[in-house]
């Protein structure tokens, strides 16, 4: 008998995110047979979680998921979930409930997951300094990376409603948003990220120019963060930034210090623009350009206008 | 007054380079520190004593080479240090290192546990928010700021934004780089810290079903390609389309 699986959905939005058909491909690759499972306010939300190879869908319709509160969202979870390896999506929510719902099945968690082999599991240790695969015997709980496993087919959701809340332990007093509109390096499958070397933060207006052409977020290395008052911490990338994994990473002005690598070397492409043609960044870089930001940014924001429009 | 316990851990330096030998990482020429966010974790906690009173313990799971560790902590400022070890233990999964630490945070009389974000050298961000439910108390990970007046309030990331979030009653709370200065040891801290006790604690924990198969270095990257000059972004504005496929 093929052994069980529990997919958390990811949403993002409101919407089931794109990150919850790559998790159901690690499922198939672990030998299970997963059931996804739809944290939601709205029963709809589940309509979109249907995918080739899953049988079952089931919304968990609770009070509770308003707002982000780990505890209640564990309890709902749990006790509306079958037995079996817990599979949810590497970011830092799905991480942390993913957890919770661990440690109250008594059940150890492997976090971020890169590659699956039968019941091997491999993640980066040391911020991605070295690669560790384990294995793990009887029901585990897991995080898979996004952009990693390829995504599973759409199909029709069978879904079943499971009316579940649990006791809310925190209260949200007030929701800030971010006042730029733009994407959460978290979030985005590009991002073009500026350092020091950008001379000044209001020159990030052309880092902002690209990211518009191709939907990018803005990052930052942690000395333009620490330097200038208007680049934000949470733009920040590295060892006390963001880890991120993004399709394409461009970095602008980067030296590529090892705690800047840390939060970004896994990013599948890579870009570079650096007037040093020694600088780091290169070593790690797909595609690196060794020239000042003023003389390469316009050239390559032309260039990409023409080719998005 | 609340009785507050800081969870520290021992772990390489983020500077340092980690080799592979064999099958796994050799580790015996690293430099040994703090992970980076339990500092912040160390912080938040001594804010949290001196807005409400009460006392702050500094907590590690992990053999006697960690007794340093907790004497860094002591220079910083927590009052009391405590290692939870049994000499059976060795590479422990998430479960068995969960059920140590919440048996000595009882053990201890918590009512609130600081913690880093994620541990340097795990990466993970488990500790947290699984001691948290093992404890059945309310949890809020990586936290970028923290208010005690009037009860515990925090920031910390959401969709969109941040959310300021109370907190009322126990909590395990992990923290984020946020707006926090960390403070560094004075003489007189480190003057202590010389002549400070580790409380050496006990506990059971169950056998791993985790197991360490191998480590090995990142895959190398196939050498990319270098250009030279600011014209050469157009040609690689169409690699980025037509090679790699990414726009
Ligand atoms: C515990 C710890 C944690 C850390 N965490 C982080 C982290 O999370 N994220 C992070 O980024 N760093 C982190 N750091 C800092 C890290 O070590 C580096 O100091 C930092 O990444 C350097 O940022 P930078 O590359 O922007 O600046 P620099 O090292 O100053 O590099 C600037 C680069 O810009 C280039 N340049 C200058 N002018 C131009 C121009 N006109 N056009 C093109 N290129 C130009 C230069 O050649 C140089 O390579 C951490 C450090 C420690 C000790
Ligand atoms: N062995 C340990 N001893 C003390 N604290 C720990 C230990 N492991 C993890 N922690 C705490 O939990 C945090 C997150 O660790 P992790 O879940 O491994 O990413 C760390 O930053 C520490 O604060």
């Amino acid at each position: 008998m093929m052994s069980e699986s529990i997919i958390i959905a990811e949403i993002s939005r409101g919407a089931i995110a794109p990150v919850t058909a790559e998790l159901v491909s690690a499922a198939i690759a672990l030998g299970t047979t997963p059931t996804v499972v739809v944290p939601c306010m709205d029963t709809s939300t589940a309509d979109g979680a249907g995918y080739e190879g899953v049988a079952r869908t089931i919304a968990i319709k609770g009070a509770c998921f308003e707002n982000y509160d780990a505890s209640s969202w564990a309890a709902a979870i749990d006790a509306a979930s079958p037995s079996g390896i817990i599979i949810a999506a590497a970011t830092p929510q799905s991480k942390d409930v993913a957890a919770r719902v661990a440690a109250k099945r008594n059940l150890a968690i492997v976090q971020d997951v890169v590659a699956i082999d039968g019941r091997n599991l491999t993640s980066p240790i040391y911020s991605g300094k070295a690669m560790q695969t384990v294995a793990i015997s009887g029901d585990a709980a897991i995080s898979i990376r996004a952009n990693v496993f390829p995504a599973a087919s759409a199909g029709t959701a069978n879904v079943s409603v499971v009316d579940q809340s649990g006791d809310v332990a925190t209260a949200v007093q007030e929701i800030i948003a971010r006042a730029s509109t733009r994407l959460d390096v978290a979030e985005a499958n590009i991002i073009i990220s500026g350092g020091r070397g950008m001379g000044n933060p209001a020159n990030f207006s052309h880092l902002e120019k690209i990211a518009d052409v191709l939907g990018a977020a803005v990052g930052a290395s942690r000395a333009a963060v620490d330097t200038w008052d208007e680049i934000p911490h949470s733009m920040q990338v590295g060892q006390t930034g963001k880890t991120v994994n993004p399709n394409l990473y461009i970095a602008v002005g980067i030296s590529g210090a090892i705690q800047h690598l840390a939060g970004m070397r896994s990013s599948k492409y890579i870009v570079a623009v650096n007037k040093d043609a020694d600088a780091p960044i290169f070593s790690h870089a797909d595609y690196g350009i060794v020239a000042t930001w003023e003389e390469t940014l316009p050239v390559l924001e032309s260039a990409l206008s023409a080719m998005m429009s | 007054m609340p009785n507050i316990v800081v969870l520290v851990k021992r772990v390489p330096d983020t500077n340092a380079r980690i080799l592979v030998n064999g099958d796994r990482v050799d580790l015996s020429a690293v430099k040994w520190v703090i992970s980076p966010y339990d500092e912040f974790a160390i912080e938040t906690a001594l804010q949290h004593k001196e807005a409400a009173g009460g006392s702050v313990t500094a907590l590690t799971l992990g053999p006697s080479e960690s007794d340093k560790i907790l004497k860094d902590a002591k220079a910083i400022g927590v009052d009391e240090i405590s290692r939870v070890w049994n000499d059976s233990w060795s590479e422990m999964d998430s479960n068995a290192i969960q059920t140590a630490l919440v048996q000595a945070i009882t053990e201890l009389g918590a009512e609130f546990v600081y913690c880093g974000k994620t541990a340097a050298d795990t990466g993970a961000g488990s500790t947290g928010p699984g001691i948290a439910e093992r404890l059945g108390w309310a949890s809020v990970s990586n936290i970028t700021n923290a208010s005690f007046h009037g009860g515990l309030t925090v920031t910390s990331p959401a969709e969109n934004g941040s959310a300021i979030i109370s907190v009322s009653g126990n909590a395990v709370i992990s923290c984020d780089k946020g707006n926090v200065k960390v403070r560094k040891p004075n003489v007189k801290g480190i003057m202590m810290a010389k002549r400070a006790q580790v409380n050496v604690v006990s506990a059971d924990a169950p056998a791993s079903s985790v197991s360490i198969v191998s480590q090995s270095p990142p895959p190398a990257k196939p050498a990319g390609k270098k250009y030279e000059g600011g014209s050469s972004a157009e040609e690689v504005a169409k690699l980025l389309r037509d090679e790699a496929n990414v726009i």
